[in-house]
């Protein structure tokens, strides 16, 4: 106790050296536990896209690609499902809901999604938000659309705002980018930001779909004269014949491999469903490289951060030769000695995972809603992980040992010095 | 108690390879005593002063100090034993910068328990010493006159057996010279402590019961001047 009050003492006695070693450490401390909270922010984010869905539905097919498209809005299907296939399974008494997805159009680079009041009612995600309005309401006519966060903020639509959507899902313009443009939709909502892909995307109904779709033919664009014009069109008259996936959720999650099962061996068309969870985890293994390159980086900084502080213990050490010859001759021994510049590179190291801690949790609760904003990626407001105890821990056992190398040049020079210490 | 504070024989003393610094067929030093020791810098006052309070070590022949044999005393029993035996006061810089004078008097009391025990009253050496007034100060805040009776009154507290005083008076002028001497016999006095006191300026060596020049003693320069 008396070592660790002189200890504190010699460290406040230079206040300056002091504040700005434990303030290098605690920064780049704050940088070591920031980047993990990232990372789990970014795992959690990317697991909980959706939530509450058991099973991923759609044709048979790549299951990464169904997830992609499906969950992200990446890539495309390459066939889609009957919807009397889609209806036997909504049926199903071992489901509690579904949310059909009617894929393969676009606005300006944006997709777009027909869907179901389901959708508005059931998608969940970060564990158990759901959709939300910003302003207006989900569609209600079959050329009503509303537009994800992202879309209306990147386009600048408000409500009322006519869109026309084009065939295809080419980045940018549609394949002829008025493909669409004899049935404008109507922006009746603007959904709240969910940090999700859901923001990036347009949703209108399932028959919204089939009527922009009503007069073509094999995949192109109707001839002239044969055009059916929207008036004519209404929700009543226009029959889905197909969507490309649909999520669902069992009303008991022990039935969820059953139901897969059967699903996967449906004879009547080739489907397949996937568990999301398991598929995120495989896709977040193949992209996970670019946190572990993180990680090493900020390991690299804890050390410069280590070896800023042993630098200024050992400088320091000359102008305290004095201190040291005085602590000898009132009967410190070597032993003390060591063990005072281990604990003073123990306190630095100490006070800095501190000051670390909370800047980490002072900035997380500052820029947190502006991180989600911004990049879509949740960190979570919260102590430190595992891994993060695990660092801090690390951190400070790192101190005390680097403070074995100047304590062991004290020594040194206590043994040279003797009592007598030229000034 | 019989023992006498000081014993040397047939000590001989060299730093690592080089020529040697010490050799001192016999010194004693009663218990009580208060011994003048002078001699010009470099005739070894500094390394004799290092084996009496045990932080060097390497030399052959025999040092007791208050009947204790330092050979016999491994590193941290030797540290120990300065800790709580000797008192030892420096020419300058005696007070470890960050710690106030009242926590500089008391830290070898703190270091060494067994000091601890007997360490007396603080304010008592406090007043004794005349700095009773100083006690909550930093000692960057001190004259060098004060900062000298601080160092004395840490090496007095506990009243240690032996104290050395390693020219503690060349950095004060003439009168507080006179007044820190007597501090330190006043003191001395009191707890019985034996003197060991070193400087080069002989003026003050009349107020010692014993005068000893390290030059007649000590045969190792009497060899070099031979050659």
């Amino acid at each position: 106790m008396v070592l660790l009050s002189l200890a504190w003492k010699s460290l406040r006695n230079r206040l300056l050296t002091t504040s700005l070693t434990v303030l290098s450490i605690g920064l780049s401390m704050a940088l070591l536990l920031g980047v993990e909270n990232v990372r789990v922010g970014a795992r959690e984010s990317f697991a909980n896209t959706i939530s509450q869905t058991d099973l991923i539905v759609g044709a048979r097919g790549g299951s990464l690609q169904l997830l992609l498209y499906s969950v992200f809005r990446i890539g495309q299907a390459t066939n889609n499902i009957s919807y009397e296939s889609y209806q036997h399974w909504k049926n199903h008494p071992a489901v509690a809901w579904t949310i059909p997805y009617s894929l393969g159009d676009s606005h300006r680079g944006f997709r777009v999604v027909g869907t179901t009041e389901d959708f508005y009612q059931h998608l969940r995600f970060r564990r158990d938000r759901q959709i939300e309005f910003a302003a207006g309401h989900s569609p209600k006519d079959v050329f009503d659309v509303a537009l994800g966060s992202d879309v209306a903020q990147a386009l600048g639509y408000k409500l009322g705002d006519k869109v026309v959507i084009a065939h295809g899902v080419a980045a940018g313009r549609g394949i002829a980018d008025n493909d669409h443009a004899d049935k404008p939709f109507t922006v009746s909502g603007i959904l709240k930001k969910t940090a999700t892909p859901v923001d990036r995307s347009l949703y209108i109904q399932l028959e919204g779909i089939t009527a922009v779709h009503i007069d073509w033919a094999d995949g192109a664009p109707p001839m002239a004269g044969d055009e059916i014009p929207a008036s004519k069109i209404s929700k009543e008259n226009m029959k889905v014949e197909q969507i490309t996936s649909f999520l669902l959720r069992c009303k008991s999650r022990i039935a969820t491999l059953q139901l897969q099962r059967e699903i996967n061996t449906y004879k009547d068309e080739a489907m397949q469903a996937i568990i999301p969870g398991v598929t995120l985890q495989e896709l977040w293994r193949t992209i996970g490289y670019a946190e572990d390159a993180l990680q090493v980086v900020t390991i690299f900084v804890i050390l410069v951060g280590l070896l800023g502080m042993l630098v200024s213990l050992y400088t320091s050490l000359n102008e305290r030769r004095r201190e040291m010859a005085i602590l000898r001759a009132i009967g410190a021994g070597p032993g003390k000695i060591i063990a005072l510049l281990v604990l003073e590179s123990g306190l630095l190291a100490f006070a800095g995972c501190i000051l670390g801690v909370v800047m980490i949790y002072g900035l997380s609760f500052i820029f947190q809603p502006i991180v989600e904003q911004q990049f879509g990626l949740y960190v979570p407001v919260q102590p430190p992980t595992q891994t993060g105890w695990i660092y801090l821990g690390a951190v400070i056992f790192a101190g005390l040992l680097i403070g074995f190398v100047p304590a062991w040049k004290a020594y040194r020079n206590t043994l040279a010095d003797g009592l007598s210490v030229r000034v | 108690m019989s023992s006498p504070a000081v014993v040397l024989r047939d000590v001989r003393f060299s730093y690592r390879s080089g020529p040697e610094i010490l050799d001192i067929p016999e010194l004693t030093i009663a218990r009580g005593e208060r011994v003048f020791l002078f001699g010009p810098s470099g005739s070894g006052k500094t390394t004799l002063l290092g084996l009496l309070a045990g932080v060097l070590t390497g030399y052959t022949g025999s040092v007791e100090v208050l009947g204790q044999d330092m050979a016999k005393l491994r590193g941290s029993a030797r540290d120990a034993f300065r800790g709580s035996h000797i008192g030892y006061i420096f020419q300058l810089f005696n007070l470890i910068p960050y710690l106030t004078v009242e926590e500089n008097i008391t830290l070898p009391g703190r270091l060494h328990p067994a000091r601890g025990k007997q360490t007396g009253d603080v304010n008592a050496v406090a007043q004794r010493l005349g700095i009773e007034h100083l006690l909550s100060r930093s000692v960057t805040q001190l004259s060098v006159g004060q900062q000298q009776r601080v160092a004395a009154a840490r090496a007095l507290l506990g009243g240690p057996e032996l104290l050395i005083a390693d020219e503690p008076t060349s950095s004060l002028d003439f009168d507080h010279r006179e007044r820190f001497l007597e501090l330190l016999f006043e003191n001395c006095a009191l707890s019985n402590s034996t003197l060991l006191f070193v400087s080069h300026d002989r003026s003050l060596a009349g107020k010692f019961d014993r005068q000893l020049s390290l030059l007649d003693f000590n045969r190792a320069h009497r060899k070099e001047a031979a050659v």
